[in-house]
C-alpha cells in the first residue's frame, strides 16, 4: 500500500546542497514529480534563477536554463514563444521574484504570457547570507534590518495579491509546506498551475512560503513552525486567482 | 537578384533579419531605431514569427537569451540608452554562448544626449560594456544596403561562433533612405544539438547556464572563450581601403564617417595631397595588421569620428607609435566633408607634405 520514498525520474541522483530543514528541497521534488506526472519529460523547460535554486538546472533531469538575477520571466518568455506547446516554468526565490526581477514579472503576468512561476517566499535574500527582502515580516529581524523590519524599511510584499488584480494572469495561488498536508496541497497547486499553462490561458503563479532555518536562526522544527505561526499572518494561503472551467 | 527598392535604414535591417532567418524579436521603442520594432511587428507574424515587445531594454536582452537558448534566430535592436540597459544580458549571453544579434543605432550620449547621429558607444560594445572576460563582434555597415549585408552576415557570424555580434548603425543611417538589393541566398543553418528544447528522443538534459564556481571551471570556461576569441581574431578581420597605396596621410574611419572621409580625400587628391582611407568594417576583431600595413608608408594617420576620440585608441595600438596619429572628431553630426579636407590640408602643411 504505503509506496516508499521514490525518486522521480526527473529529479536526479544528486545529494542536495541545501542546509538541513531548507525547503527548497520538497520544493524542487514537487515541481519535478508533477513534470513526470504529467508526462511532460520531454517537453519542459525549467528556468532557475539566482539565489538558493541557483542550482536547479543539477537536480532536474530535463532541459534547464540559468538566467541572470531576477530575469526568469523574461527568458521564460523568449523560450515560451519559440516552444509554445512547452511547459516552461521559473523557480525563483523572493529576492530575484519581488525585488530586482520585479518588472518582469509583473510584465510576463500583464501580457498573460504563458507560463509558471513557483515562487519560494522565505522572507529573505537566503544565498547572499540572510539579508532583507520586500518579502520580510514587519519587525523581523534579518543582516540589513538589525533592528526588526520597522517603518523606514516599509513593508511586506504581497505579491499573490498584487498579481490576482491582472487580467493576464489566470492563476494564483500561495501554499505551503510546513506539514505533509500543506505539502500535497502544494504539489496539486503546481499541478494545476501547469495545467493553466497548458490549456493556454495565461500566466501562473504559486507562492511557496518556505522556511530558512539558517538565516532564521531557528531549528529545523522550529523554522516550520515560524512559516505557519509568523508568516501566515502576513501571507495566509489559498487562490487568489482561478480561471472559469479550469479542469480539476 | 531583385530589383533595387528604395528603403529606409532602420526598415532595412529589419528586412535583411527576416531573410536571413530571423523569426523572433524582442525589443522596446526608442529613437532613432523605432522603425526597426515597428517594422518587424508588422513583419514577423506574417512569417510565422513573433514580436514581442519587452517592458525595457533589460527584459528584452533577457528574452533575446531565452530565445537563443530554445533553438532561435533571434534579434533586438535599440539605440545607445537601451544598449546600455543590456550590458548585463550581453554578458551572460557571450557566456552562455549563445547567437544572437544585436542592432546599435547610436545616438548622441552621454546620459539622454539626443537623437543625433553618433559612435560614442565604441567603448561599450568593441571594449567590453557588460561585466567580465568576453567580447563582441561588432560589425560598422556605411550604407543602408550595407546595414543589410552586415546583419546578415551578422546572423551567420553569431551562429558560427555561438557567440553574440553586434551591428553598429546611427541616427543617420538608421534614418536615411537608399536604393538596396535584398537578398535572395538560403539563411545560414540553424544547427543547435545543445539548445533547451526539450529532451526529446532519449537525449539528455541541455543546459544553458553561466554559473562555474569552482575557480578552475571558471578559468577552463574563460580560457574556452577566449580560443574561440582568438579563432575570429585569425578569419574575421575585415576592413576597406582606398587610395592607400601611395598615401601619407591615411584618414581611419568607420560608419557613416567613412563616406565623408572618403569624399574628403578625393577633395585632398585634386589638391595634390595624397591622402587615402583605412576603414574597419569589424570593430572588433579590429583589423589592426591591416592598418599597419595601409599605414606603413604614411607620414601621418589621422582617425575620424563622431565621439570624443575612442577608435583612435585601436589605431594608435595598431600603429604602435610608428607614426603621429591625429583625431578628427565632431558631435551630434556628420561633418561635411569639406570640413576633413580642411584638416586633411592643414595637417598636411604641418608635416610639410605641401607648401604654405
Ligand atoms: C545583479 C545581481 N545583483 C545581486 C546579486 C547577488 N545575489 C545573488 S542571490 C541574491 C538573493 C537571492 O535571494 P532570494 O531570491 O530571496 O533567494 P533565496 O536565496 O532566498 O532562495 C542576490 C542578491 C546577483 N547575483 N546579481
Amino acid at each position: 500500500m504505503a509506496k516508499g520514498y521514490q525518486r522521480p525520474s526527473t529529479l536526479l541522483d544528486r545529494p542536495w546542497h541545501f542546509c538541513p530543514g531548507c525547503n527548497h528541497g520538497i520544493a524542487h521534488r514537487l515541481v519535478a514529480e508533477v513534470v513526470e506526472e504529467m508526462g511532460m519529460v520531454e517537453k519542459t523547460v525549467g528556468v532557475g534563477s539566482v539565489g538558493c535554486g541557483v542550482f536547479a538546472y543539477e537536480y532536474f533531469n530535463f532541459d534547464g536554463i540559468g538566467p541572470s538575477h531576477g530575469r526568469a520571466p523574461a527568458v521564460a518568455t523568449g523560450v515560451k514563444r519559440v516552444l509554445p506547446d512547452h511547459l516552461v516554468f521559473t523557480y525563483q526565490g523572493d529576492g530575484d521574484l519581488a525585488a530586482i526581477g520585479t518588472t518582469e514579472m509583473v510584465h510576463s503576468a500583464v501580457r498573460g504570457e504563458n507560463i509558471t512561476v513557483i515562487f519560494v517566499n522565505n522572507t529573505l535574500y537566503g544565498m547572499t547570507g540572510g539579508q532583507m527582502a520586500p518579502t520580510t515580516l514587519t519587525g523581523q529581524v534579518t543582516t540589513t534590518s538589525p533592528r526588526g523590519r520597522g517603518r523606514e524599511q516599509g513593508f511586506p510584499f504581497r505579491v499573490s495579491e498584487m498579481l490576482a488584480t491582472l487580467e493576464g494572469a489566470a492563476y494564483v495561488t500561495r501554499v505551503a509546506l510546513f506539514n505533509p498536508a500543506q505539502v500535497v496541497r502544494a504539489k496539486k497547486a503546481i499541478r494545476k498551475a501547469f495545467e493553466v499553462q497548458m490549456q493556454g490561458l495565461g500566466f501562473s503563479l504559486v507562492e511557496v512560503l518556505s522556511a530558512c532555518p539558517t538565516n532564521w536562526g531557528l531549528a529545523p522544527l522550529e523554522a516550520l513552525k515560524f512559516v505557519e505561526e509568523k508568516m501566515l499572518p502576513t501571507y495566509p494561503l489559498g487562490e487568489f486567482k482561478v480561471p472559469e472551467g479550469v479542469k480539476a | 537578384m531583385s530589383e533595387p527598392i528604395l528603403m529606409k535604414g532602420n526598415e532595412a535591417v529589419a528586412e535583411a533579419a527576416i531573410a536571413a532567418g530571423c523569426r523572433y524579436f524582442f525589443g522596446y521603442p526608442i529613437t532613432p531605431q523605432s522603425e526597426v520594432l515597428e517594422q518587424l511587428a508588422r513583419r514577423l507574424p506574417e512569417v510565422g514569427g513573433a514580436y514581442v515587445q519587452a517592458e525595457s531594454e533589460v527584459s528584452a536582452i533577457n528574452m533575446v537569451f531565452g530565445a537563443a537558448s530554445a533553438g532561435a534566430r533571434v534579434m533586438t535592436a535599440s539605440s545607445s540608452p537601451g544598449i546600455s540597459l543590456m550590458q548585463e544580458g550581453i554578458s551572460y549571453i557571450a557566456s552562455a554562448q549563445l547567437p544572437a544579434v544585436l542592432v546599435n543605432i547610436m545616438r548622441g550620449a552621454p546620459g539622454l544626449g539626443g537623437i543625433h547621429p553618433s559612435q560614442a558607444d565604441y567603448f561599450q560594445s568593441v571594449k567590453g560594456g557588460g561585466h567580465g572576460d568576453y567580447r563582441l563582434v561588432v560589425l560598422a555597415p556605411s550604407s543602408v544596403q550595407e546595414l543589410i549585408d552586415h546583419t546578415v552576415l551578422a546572423f551567420e557570424l553569431a551562429e558560427k561562433y555561438r557567440t553574440p555580434v553586434m551591428v553598429f548603425g546611427d541616427a543617420m543611417m538608421g534614418q536615411m533612405m537608399e536604393p538596396v538589393v535584398l537578398p535572395d541566398t538560403e539563411p545560414y543553418p540553424v544547427h543547435r544539438p545543445w539548445a533547451t528544447t526539450g529532451m526529446k528522443g532519449g537525449r539528455g538534459p541541455n543546459i544553458v547556464h553561466t554559473l562555474y564556481l569552482p575557480a578552475d571551471k571558471l578559468e577552463q570556461h574563460c580560457q574556452r572563450l577566449f580560443a574561440k576569441y582568438a579563432e575570429i581574431e585569425r578569419n574575421e578581420q575585415r576592413s576597406v581601403q582606398y587610395l592607400t597605396e601611395d598615401a601619407d596621410i591615411v584618414v581611419v574611419a568607420f560608419g557613416i564617417m567613412s563616406r565623408v572621409a572618403r569624399a574628403a580625400v578625393e577633395m585632398a587628391r585634386e589638391h595634390g595631397i595624397r591622402a587615402g582611407l583605412f576603414r574597419p568594417v569589424t570593430l572588433w576583431p579590429f583589423p589592426a595588421a591591416a592598418l599597419r600595413e595601409a599605414a606603413s608608408q604614411a607620414r601621418l594617420v589621422m582617425a575620424a569620428e563622431i565621439s570624443m576620440g575612442q577608435m583612435v585608441e585601436d589605431v594608435r595600438l595598431a600603429i604602435q607609435g610608428r607614426v603621429p596619429v591625429t583625431l578628427f572628431n565632431r558631435i551630434g553630426l556628420v561633418p561635411n566633408p569639406d570640413e576633413i579636407f580642411e584638416r586633411i590640408r592643414k595637417e598636411a602643411r604641418e608635416v610639410q607634405l605641401v607648401n604654405g
